[in-house]
């Protein structure tokens, strides 16, 4: 009961994070969402395995928070790497 | 005995999770993107901390609880690393920072101070 | 080699835990093999680039992290005030450059990772001896400038050379 009760609230957090990374504004807001996102689903998993008896689940979540990092950081250096380009076209066309 | 266990760990359950949506409640009050950080890394810290020790009192000493410590570890070593990558760029692309009045001169005399 | 050593034990006892089966030959077998490759790939990076990680922060970091949580559970109900009662706690964020007393690039890495693990402040950038902290309010950054987690990562840090 405890742990549907918690899986519920954490299923909440993430509908909330995504909504917020449909609306944006800005793409480090879509970003700050998406990583708060693959947090929550971090806990989801620790606390599903709990629900359905099966703590194995743990190996999955704590395998899920490593590649949530990873991925966060992958998705921002290319994020940058446009924003260069893009900052680069504009200094060319200015000069 | 493990009826107080029982009751501490649904208290840490739900104020873990009263946490976890105040911060996503945050996520959409504050004003600016840099104010959206601090709520979510609430979420991130102690609404993951109360949620881990709750399950932690359930599994009890076992590896469970290892593995458990193990995830709250990973969590509080990448997030700070996550938050403070994305602001970092946030700033260096010109995202402008919403700021009280009286702080607003003190920033661009710094950056005049730190470019030259 | 006490670096190299204290690779190898942290990582079977990783190992052993993660895997739980500790009378299986083909793990055991397998758990060797990975602990031999990821020491000697951690001792070629080393070689390269020496992290001079002491013993000392090592004893010293639980005694730090105990301090840290209680820091960031106060932190966190001052920002829950700033979520749920805006009209009595408004939120002003507030960027400053603050000096820091660390050294070396390890000390300075831990006090800017707990600025930004401390819901209420995020480190933005590091200039030199200076790290420019956004907060969501300006006692966030009275609470930094008053300067006791600064002096609790120098006293970690200890002396490097």
């Amino acid at each position: 009961m405890m742990f549907a009760v918690t899986a519920v609230a954490i299923m909440v957090i993430m509908a909330l994070a995504l909504i917020r990374a449909f609306m944006g504004p800005s793409v480090y807001d879509r970003i700050l969402a998406v990583n708060m996102f693959g947090t929550k689903t971090v806990l989801f998993i620790a606390v599903l395995g709990f629900f359905a008896g099966r703590p194995d689940f743990l190996d999955i979540a704590m395998v899920y928070a490593l590649i949530n990092f990873i991925g966060v950081i992958a998705v921002l250096k290319f994020v940058e790497r446009i924003a260069e380009e893009e900052s680069a076209d504009v200094d060319g066309k200015e000069n | 005995m493990e009826q107080v266990v029982d009751i501490l760990s649904w208290l840490l359950l739900l104020a873990g999770s009263f946490l976890g949506i105040s911060g996503a409640i945050g996520l959409f009050r504050f004003p600016d993107f840099y104010s959206r950080v601090h709520a979510a890394s609430v979420t991130d810290t102690l609404c993951a901390l109360l949620i881990i020790s709750g399950l932690v009192l359930q599994a009890g000493f076992t590896l469970i609880t290892v593995k458990l410590i193990i995830v709250l570890l990973f969590l509080w070593y990448t997030s700070p690393v996550a938050s403070h990558a994305l602001v970092k760029a946030a700033h260096y692309h010109g995202l402008k920072p919403l700021l009280s009045d009286s702080n607003e001169d003190e920033v661009k005399e710094e950056e005049v101070s730190s470019k030259s | 080699m006490p670096y190299i050593t204290f690779i190898i034990i942290s990582l079977t006892v990783f190992w052993l835990l993660l895997s739980g089966f500790w009378d299986n030959g083909l793990l055991l077998a397998l758990g060797a093999v990975s602990v031999a490759l990821v020491g000697y790939l951690t001792w070629q990076i080393e070689r390269q680039h020496p992290t001079m990680l002491s013993t000392r922060i090592l004893l010293l970091l639980p005694v730090f992290l105990v301090w840290l949580i209680g820091e960031i559970i106060k932190a966190n109900i001052d920002v829950l005030k700033r979520i749920w009662f805006s009209g009595r706690y408004p939120v002003e964020p507030i960027m400053k450059s603050l000096p820091m007393s660390q050294k070396g690039a390890l000390g300075k890495t831990i006090y800017a990772n707990a600025i930004t693990l401390t819901p209420g402040t995020v480190s933005v950038d590091v200039v030199g001896d200076r790290v420019l902290v956004h907060a969501v309010s300006a006692e966030g950054i009275a609470g930094l400038e008053e300067g006791e987690m600064d002096r609790r990562v120098t006293a970690l840090e200890g002396k490097t050379t």
